[in-house]
C-alpha cells in the first residue's frame, strides 16, 4: 500500500440552502482510496452518495448547493481550494466520470468518435494537446479496450446507431481516455439489463485492474457492489453509518441499517400452497400479436413487440413476466388490458372475449381489471389530491354510495398504510413509496379480480421495495385477486410468483413454476439470465466474475 | 339508462371537484400581487359599470371654447380637442375595452381550448382535419372575415367582440393541442383508461387542468391583443363609432396629437398599461396558484 492514499475525503459536508431551510445532503463523511482500489458508496435515494461524487468533481451546483467544510486531497492536492481553472485541467487528466444513463449522457448530434477526441484536442494543457489524427488513433485503441468491435468503423457512428450496453461502452470510453488516475461511476448499470450490466460490471473491474485506477462505484444495488468493490462505504441521510471492507459489511456488519439494506434484497423462492388448478384459467391469451410501425426511419418497418403469445393465468395465482427491455413485456401486460391496440389474438377474460367487446361494454369491464404502473411519479395526475385520486374509480363505477366514499377512502387509505392526515394533500407532497402506495389503493380499491403490476417496484429503494412488494402480496393475497406482474428483476419475481414466462424479442421462450425454473432453466437465453443476477455475497460473486473471464 | 348513470357520475364529480380550485384560491389570496392585480381589475370593471352615474360629465358634451385643455381642477385629466372631459370618456372607454377583452377572450379561450384538447386527445385523421382547418383560418384575412361578419349580421358591438374572439383562438388551439398530446402520453392518463374512465371525463379532470399553465399565460397575452384589435377596427370604422370610445380609440386619437397635447396620450395610455400590469399579475398568481407543487404558505 502507497503511503499517500490517491483520494482522501475529510469531514466533508455539503449543505442545501433553500428557502425552506437548510438540508444536510452530506454531514461529516471522511473516506480515502488507494491507487488501484475500488470502494463502493452505497445507499438509498437521498442518502448523499451523488453529491459527494459532484463534490470531488467540483460540479456541485453552488447555490443552492454549498461545501460547508471539509477538504478533499487528491494525490496531496487539495482540490476543494483549487482554481476554477485547475479544477478544468484535473477534470480532463486525473478524474473521469461515468453516468447512470447512457441515453441521455452522450450527445446526440455528434459522432462518438467527435465526442472522444474532443477532450483530447481541446486540452486545457497545451503540451498535452494532440493533433486530430493522434487523437483518433487514440479513440480507436480505446474503443477497442472497452470492447467495441471494428472501432475504426464505428468512430464516425451516432449514439443512437449504438445499443444501451454499448453507449455505457462507450462512456467508459470517453472517461478513461484522458487516463485518470480516480474513475467515479455514478450508478453505472442500473439503466441496464442484467445481461448488459453483468458485462458492463466486468469491464470495469478488468480495466480497474489493468490500468491500476482508483475508483469509486456509487450505486443503491448491494448485489452490484459486491463483486466490484474492495471496500463498502454505508451512507444514511448524508451519515456516514459503516466504512470497511467488503467482506466485513457485508458477512459481519454490526450496524442495523447495513443489516437492514441486506434483508431487503429479495432472495430464495415465495412460501405459498399450492394453487389448484380446477377451474378454467381467468385470463386466456391466444396467439396474440401487437406491431408497431417505425416511423422514425426512412424505411417503414414494423416491430413486432409481441409476436404470436399465448398464456393463461389461472384464478388466484401470481404469474410473473420477465424481460430485458424491449422483450415487449410491458407491451403485453397493456394489450391484455386492451390499453393498446392489437393486431389479431384472442383475449378471454373469465369466459368472455374481451377482443370482440366494443368499447362501452369494455369500460364496464375495466372494473375488473386494474393495472400498477412502474413509475408513481408519472403514475398520479399531479393535480389531484390522494383523496380525488382514489374516490374517482370509486365513484365512476359506483362501488360504494355517495355518503361512504369518504369512509371508503379512509379505510382504503388505511389498507395501503398511508397516514390519516395525508387525504387533502397531492402527489408531489410524497415520497416514492408513498405513491406506489396510493397507486396501490386505487387500482385495489374497485376490487378487481386481476391486477397487472408492470414494474411496480423498479423506481424505488431496496427497502422500499420490499415493503410495497409485501403490500402487494398481501393485499393480492387478501382479496384472492389474480396478478400479472412484470418486471426485469428476477430476484423480485422469484419472490413473488408462481408461476413465470421468459420474454425475449415478443416471444414467450419458457413458462415454468417459478421455483422449477429457477432450479433447471431449459432455454440457454433463461440459463444466462439467471447467472446474470448479482447475488449479494462478495465471495461467491467475485468467484462467479473469475469464472466467467476465464471463460473468455 | 347508459345516460342517466353518466349524468349522475357527472354530477358527482362536480360536487367533490372543488379541491383544486379551493387550494388554488386559498394560495391566490396569499399572493399579495396577484390580489392586488385582482382587486384593481375589479375596481376598474366596478367603475366602467357604473359609469354613467360616476362620471363627471356627460361623454358627448363638447366644450369647444375651451378646446384641448391640460389638467385642470375642473378636468382632472384634461380635455379633448372638442373640450370633452378625459376622465369622462376614459371611463366611458373602460366599459368598451374591459368587456371587449374579457368576451372575446372567453370565446377564445372557450373554442380554442375544446378545439385543441379535442384534436390532440383524439389524433389520426380527426386532428389532422381539425388542425388543417386551423391552418386554413389562419390563412384567411382576418379583416375580411369580420367586415364579412358585419355585413352579413350588421353592426352589432356584441357581435364584434364574439367576431374577435373566435379569430384569437386559433393559436389558442394549437398551444393546447401540443400540450394535450405531450400530457397524453403520461402514465397517469394510461391509469385513468385502465380505471374505465370515459374520455370526456379523462379530458376535463385529467387533461385540461394539467394544461392550464400555458392556457393562462396565453390569455393573459390575449386580452392586450383585442383591446387594441377592437381599437384598429373602430378606427377602420368597423368597430364603436364616435362620440363612443374606448381606451384604443383614446389612444389612437392621442397619438396623432401627442406632440401639442401629450395628456390625451398618456392618461388612457396609463389605463391599459394599469389593467395589462393587474392582468398579468393575476395570470401569474392564478397559474402558480393552480400548481399545487408551489408551496402552500
Amino acid at each position: 500500500m502507497s503511503s499517500t492514499p490517491l483520494l482522501e475525503v475529510n469531514k466533508l459536508s455539503v449543505f442545501f440552502h433553500t428557502r425552506a431551510g437548510v438540508t444536510k445532503a452530506v454531514d461529516g463523511v471522511s473516506f480515502s482510496l488507494n491507487q488501484d482500489e475500488t470502494l463502493a458508496i452505497v445507499g438509498e435515494s437521498g442518502s448523499g452518495k451523488s453529491m459527494i461524487c459532484h463534490a470531488i468533481m467540483g460540479l456541485l451546483e453552488s447555490p443552492p448547493a454549498n461545501i460547508e467544510s471539509g477538504s478533499i486531497y487528491l494525490n496531496g492536492e487539495e482540490i476543494l481550494k483549487c482554481s476554477k481553472k485547475r479544477m478544468r485541467q484535473l477534470r480532463g487528466d486525473s478524474i473521469a466520470m461515468i453516468f447512470q444513463d447512457p441515453m441521455t449522457s452522450l450527445n446526440p448530434v455528434l459522432s462518438i468518435g467527435e465526442q472522444l477526441i474532443e477532450p483530447l484536442i481541446y486540452h486545457s494543457n497545451p503540451i498535452k494537446r494532440l493533433s486530430r489524427d493522434k487523437a483518433q488513433l487514440r479513440a480507436i485503441e480505446i474503443l477497442q479496450e472497452v470492447g467495441i468491435q471494428n472501432p475504426r468503423e464505428r468512430l464516425n457512428d451516432f449514439p443512437h446507431q449504438f445499443s444501451g450496453g454499448m453507449r455505457q461502452r462507450v462512456m467508459i470510453a470517453m472517461a478513461l481516455i484522458g487516463e485518470p488516475k480516480l474513475l467515479i461511476c455514478d450508478e453505472p448499470t442500473t439503466a441496464l439489463d442484467v445481461t448488459v450490466q453483468a458485462q458492463i460490471l466486468e469491464l470495469i473491474k478488468n480495466l480497474q485492474k489493468k490500468l491500476k485506477i482508483g475508483v469509486i462505484f456509487v450505486s443503491h444495488d448491494l448485489g452490484v457492489v459486491a463483486g466490484v468493490s474492495d471496500h463498502v462505504l454505508v451512507l444514511k441521510n448524508g451519515h456516514s453509518v459503516e466504512l470497511d471492507t467488503t467482506e466485513k459489511v457485508f458477512y459481519e456488519t454490526k450496524d442495523p441499517y447495513t443489516q437492514g439494506l441486506l434483508a431487503a434484497i429479495p432472495s430464495g423462492p415465495k412460501k405459498t400452497s399450492e394453487t389448484e388448478l380446477d377451474e378454467r384459467p381467468l385470463v386466456e391469451v391466444s396467439n396474440l400479436n401487437v406491431f408497431f410501425k417505425n416511423k422514425s426511419q426512412a424505411k417503414e418497418k414494423i416491430i413486432r413487440a409481441v409476436d404470436g403469445i399465448s398464456l393463461e393465468i389461472n384464478r388466484g395465482e401470481i404469474m410473473g413476466v420477465v424481460g430485458e427491455s424491449g422483450s415487449g413485456k410491458s407491451t403485453l401486460g397493456r394489450s391484455i388490458l386492451r390499453l393498446l391496440p392489437i393486431q389479431s389474438g384472442e383475449i378471454i377474460f373469465s369466459g368472455v372475449n374481451l377482443t370482440a367487446l366494443p368499447p362501452k361494454e369494455l369500460q364496464e369491464f375495466r372494473k375488473k381489471m386494474q393495472m400498477i404502473f412502474q413509475d408513481p411519479y408519472a403514475s398520479l395526475n399531479p393535480r389531484m389530491t390522494v383523496y380525488e385520486t382514489l374516490a374517482e374509480p370509486l365513484i365512476f363505477h359506483r362501488v360504494t354510495n355517495k355518503k361512504n366514499i369518504t369512509s371508503r377512502v379512509t379505510s382504503l387509505m388505511n389498507e395501503v398504510g398511508l397516514p390519516k392526515n395525508s387525504m387533502h394533500k397531492y402527489p408531489h407532497e410524497f415520497s416514492g413509496g408513498q405513491r406506489q402506495r396510493i397507486a396501490v389503493g386505487r387500482a385495489i380499491g374497485i376490487k378487481p379480480e386481476f391486477i397487472i403490476a408492470d414494474e411496480p417496484v423498479s423506481a424505488l429503494d431496496v427497502t422500499i421495495q420490499s415493503q410495497i412488494l409485501d403490500l402487494i402480496v398481501g393485499l393480492v393475497e387478501r382479496y384472492s385477486i389474480t396478478m400479472l406482474f412484470i418486471s426485469h428483476d428476477l430476484s423480485v419475481v422469484r419472490s413473488v410468483t408462481d408461476r413465470v414466462a421468459v420474454m425475449k424479442s415478443g416471444k414467450i421462450l419458457e413458462k415454468e413454476k417459478t421455483e422449477l425454473l429457477w432450479r433447471k432453466p431449459k432455454n440457454q437465453y433463461t440459463q444466462n439470465l439467471l447467472r446474470s443476477i448479482p447475488i449479494p455475497d462478495p465471495r461467491k460473486e467475485r468467484a462467479r466474475l473469475l469464472s466467467r473471464t476465464e471463460q473468455d | 339508462m347508459e345516460t342517466k348513470s353518466k349524468s349522475m357520475s357527472e354530477k358527482d364529480y362536480s360536487e367533490e371537484n372543488s379541491s383544486l380550485w379551493k387550494d388554488a384560491w386559498t394560495r391566490l389570496s396569499n399572493n399579495k400581487l396577484a390580489l392586488l392585480g385582482l382587486v384593481t381589475l375589479v375596481f376598474f370593471c366596478i367603475i366602467a359599470f357604473l359609469a354613467p352615474w360616476i362620471a363627471p360629465y356627460g361623454y358627448e358634451e363638447q366644450n369647444l371654447i375651451l378646446g384641448a385643455s391640460p389638467p385642470s381642477y375642473q378636468h382632472l385629466l384634461g380635455t379633448d380637442i372638442f373640450g370633452r372631459d378625459m376622465l369622462t370618456r376614459i371611463i366611458y372607454g373602460g366599459r368598451v375595452s374591459l368587456l371587449v377583452g374579457f368576451i372575446a377572450t372567453s370565446v377564445a379561450l372557450v373554442i380554442g381550448v375544446s378545439w385543441g384538447a379535442v384534436a390532440g386527445y383524439a389524433g389520426g385523421k380527426l386532428d389532422a382535419f381539425m388542425m388543417r382547418l386551423v391552418d386554413i383560418l389562419y390563412a384567411l384575412p382576418f379583416m375580411i372575415f369580420i367586415i364579412l361578419l358585419m355585413v352579413v349580421f350588421g353592426k352589432n358591438l356584441l357581435l364584434l367582440f364574439f367576431a374577435i374572439g373566435a379569430v384569437e383562438w386559433l393559436t389558442m388551439a394549437r398551444i393546447v393541442r401540443g400540450q394535450v398530446m405531450t400530457l397524453k402520453k403520461q402514465e397517469f392518463i394510461e391509469a385513468a383508461h385502465s380505471m374505465g374512465l370515459p374520455k370526456q371525463i379523462i379530458i376535463v379532470r385529467h387533461i385540461v387542468p394539467n394544461a392550464i399553465g400555458p392556457i393562462i399565460v396565453y390569455a393573459t397575452l390575449t386580452v392586450p391583443n383585442v383591446m387594441l384589435l377592437e381599437a384598429f377596427l373602430s378606427f377602420l370604422g368597423l368597430g364603436i363609432q364616435p362620440p363612443e370610445s374606448s381606451w384604443g380609440l383614446l389612444i389612437n386619437y392621442g397619438v396623432e396629437t401627442m406632440e401639442e397635447y401629450p395628456w390625451l396620450l398618456i392618461f388612457p395610455g396609463l389605463a391599459l398599461t394599469i389593467t395589462l400590469f393587474a392582468l398579468n399579475f393575476l395570470g401569474d398568481g392564478l397559474r402558480d396558484a393552480l400548481d399545487p407543487k408551489t408551496s402552500k404558505d
